[in-house]
Formats: structure tokens, C-alpha cells, sequence
């Protein structure tokens, strides 16, 4: 077991430094956003991957969060200095916006069946959608308005190691609160609440706790695409961000982490080459019809999301029947 | 003897349909009670409405002296109530060892203590220990659904149908553990199973229609053919 961590840990090592090398021998502008976009991506699809893989609700509301980092930090960078220490400080305030909405939600919602759950987030993201529409002072309604980042962001590379090591960071967490008793519990609720309920465990409990938490990452990933563009409007609450974020997570691999990071990627390179080839190819300009082929091929060829799939083909079945040593028993 | 749970009159409603018209009966410390009756007579139901996940609509349940009938699940079972359920109810994507892990209330010392002595009673879940639980056979199951409930201190144990869809030989297995169980636990035991339920019960309660309509000793039920050939069908 051991064995296999440290090989899991080596891997997602040398990726991450090969990341971190990517800009400074390649000097493409396009694949640094690029790449910047898909790293923002993924930590709000490992936020939406808390919720679904490991917790198994289906929020239509992510958006909401997502939404409330990207405003926080436009607004606040817009009206204050465009500093270092104004952007950490919309980060921390979006996180806090986001932890009190998701708390005040969860604890009004999550006692629902998944379906009305479901229906509830999406009816509140609406409300908070509508809320950024009419409220133009603030928000300049949905034509939005740019802001300036940080001078330290100016160079795009520097923007592009803060979202590297944002990504890193999140994941580490959260692999850590996903392995930890807590995830534990979270796994068990997703496979039979009700049985989870009769071991003693305050379901409810466990499950804002899991809002909470996706609500304030997906915050943070808010933040940080807000100032990639310089620029907010209201497609940042919009139901389009939601689905991409599930799409991610299911194309990816629900409950594993390292999938929604997959997915992500995954998403983002096809968009960006699919709507590319239609300035070749007339016939890709709808490529969003070919993005939907992606999408049925990849259910069907992978169910259980790329890295699920590969998991439980060449790494599970190794360990499946292994029996116990009589050392591993407590 | 102590009365440990006693149930008194209660009815329960799932949706429109009233299955639970009127259930009593006592489960006294150190004894196995056996809960008996034809299918779809109430029996599950009633375990679920003690453990609160079917409420009860009208009556009473009393757990070491303490009114349980209007709380919450997870309160029910952390006054010291395990639940065995019938369909088993593993976490099919935790290992064994994680099923484990998750039942367990305290991570202590007098916990890993009773791991080791439920794991001596099953020892199929050691040899499967770092396999996921949805990957076990049905006997496999059902033993792990028995450890985890009897990996805490629970005075209590409801115990579903231990028997269903098991080979014979496992079934065997499991009478065998839940005898020893009864050393140190009350039971309260739905089996459709006569022979296996009247060699280890002390007492009985017979339920037909959601009602509750003969309880006693296990040896006078053993005795009395009419009532067996009337309710259970045996005889």
C-alpha cells in the first residue's frame, strides 16, 4: 500500500515539475492561459468533485460560488488598490462570503431528497444571478466591467505559478480531507445515508460540512478567473459554469480527485481545438455539436470517468483480492 | 431482569399505507428476542421504526429507561443501539477495513479489542480485509454488517433476517457468532428461519398484520403447534 502511495506521489511530482518548467522553456502565451485556465478549472471541479464523488449530491447551484469569488475580487481590486495584499484579501473575503452562504444553504436544503437539493441550488444560483443583474452599481449589471490586477500579475507567467501552486495546494488538502475519518464518513453517506444515520452519524452535520467546503475552493477558483481576465460579468454565476464543472468531474472520474483535474484538462484543450479547426474547416464551427460527441463517447467508453476507468483496470484489480498480513490487523 | 427496550403500541405510516397497527413487546437484558411472522408482517419495519428511520406515528419506545420514540437516528444509535439491517447495507466502495473504521464510535483501545474479537468470529473478513465491501459474496456481507455492529459497545444489537439468501453452511457460521454475541449483548432478532431462531431465542413475539398478536417463552412457542401451524405455516 505504502508502495503504491510513494509511486502515486512520484508521478504527480514529476508532472507537477514539469508544469512548473513548461513557461520558462517554452515562451507560448497561448498554451500559459491556456494551461492557467485549465489549473483554475480544476480546482473547481475537485470543489464539485467533494460534493458528487465523495458526498454524492448534485448541486446545479455551484455556479454561485464560483460567482461570488470572481466578484468579490474584481469588485474589491476595482474600488481599493490593485495590490498583493488587496487580492489575497478578496480571496480570503470570497472564501468567508462563500463558507456562510454554503453553511446557511446546506442547513436549509441538504435535509431534502437529492432531487429537491438539486433544484433548490439551482433556484437560489438564479436568485444570485438576478442579484448581480440589477444590481449595477456594483456589479454593472451583465455587461460587467474590467479592473486592473496586481502589477506583480502583469507578466503572465507569474499568474500562471500562482494558479500551479493553488492547484497544488488544493489538491494536497483535500486529498487529505477526502482520506481523513471525515472523508471516510462523507463516502459512507454517498453509498447509504440511511445506514450511515443508524452507525450513529449526524448525516446533516457532515454533509454541510461538504458544502462548505467545495463552496469556499469553487470561491477561490472564482477568484483567481476573475483576474486572469481582468474582467467580470454575470456569466460567472451562469448555469454554464455549473455543468462544465460536472462535466469535468464526470468526465474526469468522480471521487478521485486527480479525474476533475483530468477532466478539466480535458475540456478545456477540446474546446480550445474543436473551435480552433473551424478556421480551417467550416464545417467545425458547430463544433459544439462535436464537443457533445466527445462527451456521449467518453460516458460510454468510460464510465466510471478516465481516471475511475483506468483505476479500476490496471490498479484496483491488483490490490481487490490481496489478503491481509496477519501484521495489518490492529 | 431488567427490561432493556420495551416497545408499547406503536403504529407507523409509510406513505399512505399503515403497516405498524399496534406493535408491543419487551426485550429483557441478556436474552435474544425473536421477532417472528410471515412475510410483510412487520417485522422490518419494526426494527426500523425503533431505529428511527420509519418514525412512529402514534406509541411508545423506551431504551434503557430513556423515551426514544421522536429522536433522531443517529441519536438512537449512539445511546447504544446497533442495527444489523436486512439488506446488509456495506459501503460497497470502503474496504473492509474502512467499513470497520467508519462503525467504529471511538478509535480506542476496548474498541480495536472488540475488532479483534468480532474478527475472531468471522475470520473470512481478515482474510479480504483491504477488498472493497461491493466486491464480497452475500456470507461475506452479512458477516461484516454483524462485525460493524458489534465493533462498539452496543447494549442493544437489531439484528434483520441474519439468514436470508445464505448457503446453509454460512448460515451455520452466523448462528455461531450470534450465540456468542449473546454473551455479551441483548438481541432483538427478526428470522423467518424457525429452527435457527428457536435455538437461539429466549423469548418470542408473534406478529401478524402489524400487529402483535402472541409473545412468550421461546420453549412454550416450541411446544405449541397451533399456533405455529396458524402463524408461521410450520408444523
Amino acid at each position: 500500500m505504502k508502495n503504491k502511495f510513494q509511486w502515486n506521489n512520484l508521478f504527480l511530482a514529476i508532472i507537477v515539475i514539469v508544469l512548473a518548467v513548461f513557461p520558462l522553456v517554452s515562451d507560448s502565451r497561448t498554451w500559459t492561459i491556456l494551461l492557467t485556465q485549465i489549473f483554475i478549472f480544476s480546482i473547481l471541479a475537485m470543489s464539485y468533485d467533494i460534493l458528487l464523488g465523495y458526498t454524492g449530491i448534485v448541486s446545479f447551484g455551484h455556479a454561485m460560488f464560483f460567482g461570488m469569488g470572481a466578484y468579490t475580487t474584481a469588485v474589491m481590486l476595482k474600488r481599493m488598490e490593485p495590490t498583493i495584499g488587496v487580492f489575497i484579501l478578496s480571496i480570503v473575503c470570497g472564501m468567508l462570503l462563500a463558507a456562510l452562504i454554503s453553511f446557511f444553504i446546506g442547513l436549509m436544503t441538504l435535509r431534502l431528497k437529492s432531487h429537491f437539493f438539486a433544484m433548490l441550488t439551482l433556484a437560489v444560483s438564479g436568485l444570485f444571478l438576478v442579484l448581480a443583474e440589477k444590481w449595477r452599481t456594483v456589479t454593472h449589471g451583465n455587461d460587467g466591467f474590467t479592473f486592473k490586477a496586481p502589477e506583480f500579475f502583469k507578466d503572465r507567467m507569474m499568474f500562471y505559478f500562482v494558479t500551479l501552486i493553488c492547484l497544488v495546494l488544493v489538491y494536497l488538502l483535500l486529498r487529505r480531507f477526502v482520506n481523513s475519518p471525515f472523508g471516510r464518513v462523507l463516502v459512507a453517506i454517498r453509498e447509504n445515508e440511511q445506514r450511515t444515520k443508524s452507525l450513529g452519524f449526524n448525516t446533516l452535520h457532515y454533509k454541510v460540512i461538504a458544502s462548505v467546503v467545495a463552496g469556499v475552493i469553487a470561491s477561490l477558483a472564482g477568484s483567481l478567473y476573475a483576474v486572469s481576465l481582468r474582467f467580470v460579468n454575470t456569466s460567472v454565476l451562469t448555469m454554464d459554469i455549473t455543468l462544465d464543472a460536472l462535466l469535468m468531474t464526470i468526465i474526469g472520474g468522480v471521487g478521485t480527485l486527480i479525474g476533475p483535474i483530468v477532466g478539466a484538462g480535458v475540456i478545456e484543450l477540446a474546446q480550445h481545438y474543436l473551435s480552433g479547426l473551424a478556421k480551417e474547416y467550416p464545417i467545425f464551427e458547430r463544433w459544439i455539436i462535436f464537443f457533445g460527441i466527445v462527451y456521449i463517447l467518453a460516458v460510454i467508453f468510460f464510465p466510471r470517468g478516465i481516471v475511475g476507468t483506468v483505476r479500476e483496470k490496471f490498479w484496483k484489480r491488483k490490490t481487490k483480492t490481496r489478503p491481509l498480513g496477519k501484521e495489518e490487523v490492529s | 431482569m431488567k427490561t432493556l427496550l420495551k416497545v408499547d403500541g406503536i403504529h407507523t405510516h409509510i406513505g399512505q399505507y399503515h403497516i405498524l397497527q399496534g406493535i408491543s413487546f419487551e426485550a429483557r437484558e441478556g436474552e435474544v428476542s425473536v421477532l417472528l411472522g410471515r412475510n410483510g408482517a412487520g417485522k422490518t419495519t419494526t426494527l426500523k421504526t425503533i431505529m428511527g428511520l420509519t418514525p412512529a406515528s402514534k406509541g411508545a419506545v423506551q431504551f434503557d429507561g430513556q423515551e426514544i420514540t421522536k429522536k433522531a437516528t443517529y441519536t438512537i444509535a449512539n445511546a447504544g443501539i446497533g442495527y444489523v439491517p436486512e439488506d446488509q447495507g456495506i459501503f460497497g466502495d470502503l474496504t473492509v477495513e474502512e467499513n470497520m473504521k467508519v462503525a467504529m464510535r471511538k478509535e480506542d483501545e476496548a474498541a480495536f479489542a472488540r475488532q479483534d474479537y468480532v474478527l475472531g468470529l468471522f475470520p473470512d473478513l481478515k482474510k479480504f480485509w483491504k477488498k472493497d465491501g461491493g466486491h464480497l459474496s452475500g456470507g461475506q456481507k452479512q458477516m461484516l454488517s454483524m462485525a460493524r455492529a458489534f465493533v462498539n459497545d452496543s447494549k442493544l444489537l437489531l439484528i434483520d433476517e441474519p439468514s436470508k439468501g445464505l448457503a446453509p453452511i454460512v448460515v451455520e457460521k452466523v448462528m455461531e457468532a450470534i450465540t456468542e454475541m449473546k454473551k455479551s449483548t441483548t438481541i432483538v432478532l427478526v428470522e423467518q428461519n424457525f429452527i435457527m431462531a428457536s435455538r437461539i431465542g429466549d423469548r418470542y413475539t408473534l406478529i401478524d398484520d402489524g400487529e402483535t398478536v402472541h409473545a412468550g417463552d421461546m420453549a412454550d412457542l416450541i411446544r405449541n403447534e397451533e399456533i405455529k401451524r396458524k402463524y408461521l405455516g410450520i408444523g
